[in-house]
């Protein structure tokens, strides 16, 4: 595990179900395919799953049925329950769901309202749907850049900003809501390894201080070997291994499905291939110092 | 005086309040917009005018009329007017801060959200067609040269621009919903606006003063065109 990077801080705490996933299946409206079909997923108070697989495999679509944003707001057909901190997205508006579940979409720029003058405004503009005061939205737009770091974006125009900023500033704008659950679709897509990382430590503090569930979608296995308790691996729409992170990042179905296990277990594999025993602080130590060279250079292993 | 007394009247107190803005320079350009309506309306009405018979001069099978040139100066000013009042509103007031203020005054943040979207979606818009225009370019497509040439670029250009708008759009609404722009109540204002008793008074007065000329020309005693 990356020093940097501090998770499980909660794990300790009671095993609340903040998400319940039971029995989901969800298909676009217009269509008959069932692109969710059968997912039981549940992910307590402070927890972080991390969810991976190939592409076309469902995991936005998971994404917005957990936020309760399908069928609620894009229509659809849902069948099985959806639970956000105990209330059924069946039973709510998109306007409640979103105080109890923030999502983040892959596309930073349509997230962004395209209505604020400064990233400090567009930061405040769902706690200001809110109608909240307007010290509590100072608060929480200032500690939302802040755990980002990116204090210094506050005056800008948030539609002259690079990929990656905009990704950072659509991660704060969602973290300013405060909601009891995330739901991150690829929220490092646009980010180099710094920031990357960063995310990942930011969510990781999130999540032990404010004992919020993370749900993120990620295909850089490596930042989730290090933030998430538990991951799924999801293909064609349903959950194929689920369990702990360590477990499923390991499991030779994610090589399989064209999903690239993170640098320690790629060692791992190629010392096991070598006939070479490795002890597990070593490999960890080795992977972990190579992917803080640059994480998108370590060398494949057959 | 009969149809000059509005857009004189407009005029002198939009120069008088550009004047003292110091506003006169920033107000060229648009101004200088408005050259080619001006241009057009000078040139149809003065030798266009239907029935004026006196005479100016006569180019070839059109004449030239001092009736057909006194429209065309009173259209004029009009448009003049019209062009320089709402450059005197646009240099002087902040969008965000008239959004912001009409907001604060009761407006739904629904009509707030389109109005600031489309004027901050614009300049995004305009990047766009210009990725788009070099990505084509990059792929032999012929964006340059005559205006035939041009003409035909904006067909592949937009297709593309108006796909990805309408793409974005079920995105962009899911987005709003999980920012809780639904949610009921009234929206928290960041910045409202400081407003003075000497601006509240001039506004009322120039309100007032609307309705006793709406009402002075409805009456007939002060006939406006």
């Amino acid at each position: 595990m990356s020093e940097a990077i501090v998770v499980n801080a909660v794990n300790d705490a009671p095993p609340t179900p903040a998400l319940l996933l039971d029995g989901v299946r969800y298909g676009y409206a217009g269509t008959r395919r069932w692109v969710l079909d059968g997912v039981n997923l549940e992910v307590a108070a402070g927890r972080v799953l991390g969810i991976v697989g190939p592409n076309e495999a469902g995991k936005s679509t998971l994404c917005l049925v957990a936020a309760g944003l399908a069928p609620a707001a894009i229509g659809g057909r849902l069948e099985g329950d959806v639970l956000l901190g105990g209330l059924s997205t069946r039973d709510a508006n998109p306007h409640q769901m979103a105080q109890r579940a923030g999502i983040l979409f892959q596309n930073p720029v349509t997230q962004l309202s395209a209505t604020a003058p400064t990233v400090y405004e567009e930061v405040a503009f769902g706690p200001r749907n809110l109608g909240l005061a307007v010290d509590e939205i100072a608060d929480r737009v200032e500690h939302a850049l802040g755990a980002l770091r990116i204090e210094a974006l506050g005056p800008r125009d948030p539609m002259r900003l690079s990929g990656g900023q905009a990704q950072l500033v659509a991660l704060a704008s969602v973290v300013a809501l405060r909601p009891p659950v995330l739901v991150l679709d690829e929220p490092t897509s646009q980010l180099d390894p710094a920031g990357t990382r960063l995310v990942g430590e930011a969510l990781a503090g999130l999540a032990a201080a404010t004992a919020t569930a993370i749900v993120v979608v990620e295909h850089k296995t490596w930042l989730l070997a290090d933030l998430a308790d538990a991951c799924a691996l999801v293909a064609d729409g349903r959950v194929v291994v689920h369990g702990a992170t360590a477990d499923v990042l390991a499991d030779d179905r994610l090589v399989e499905l064209g999903v690239e296990p993170p640098p320690a277990v790629r060692l791992r594999r190629a010392a096991a291939v070598r006939g070479v025993a490795l002890d597990s602080a070593v490999v960890d130590a080795v992977a972990a110092a190579r992917l803080a060279a640059d994480p998108d250079t370590v060398e494949p292993v057959p | 005086m009969r149809g000059w007394s509005g857009p004189l009247g407009m005029l002198a107190i939009v120069l008088a309040i550009a004047l003292a803005a110091r506003l006169g320079r920033a107000m060229r350009p648009y101004l200088l917009a408005t050259l080619p309506l001006v241009i057009s309306i000078l040139l149809v009405n003065t030798f266009l005018y239907p029935g004026a018979t006196d005479r100016i001069l006569t180019l070839g099978p059109v004449s030239a009329t001092w009736t057909g040139l006194a429209e065309a100066l009173q259209a004029t000013a009009r448009v003049v007017a019209f062009a320089l009042s709402v450059a005197l509103l646009a240099l002087t007031t902040a969008i965000d801060d008239l959004l912001d203020d009409l907001e604060h005054r009761g407006l739904g943040r629904r009509t707030i959200f389109v109005i600031g979207s489309a004027i901050r979606t614009v300049p995004r818009m305009i990047e766009r067609a210009g990725e788009i225009v070099d990505a084509q370019r990059a792929r032999g497509l012929d964006t340059e040269g005559s205006v035939w040439r041009r003409a035909r670029g904006v067909v592949p250009l937009a297709g593309p621009m108006v796909l990805s708008a309408l793409s974005e759009v079920e995105e962009r609404t899911m987005a709003l919903e999980a920012r809780a722009f639904s949610a009921p109540g009234r929206r928290t204002t960041l910045r409202p606006l400081p407003d003075r008793p000497a601006e509240r008074a001039l506004r009322w007065g120039l309100f007032l003063a609307a309705v006793v000329l709406v009402g002075l020309s409805v009456s007939g005693r002060f006939p406006l065109p």
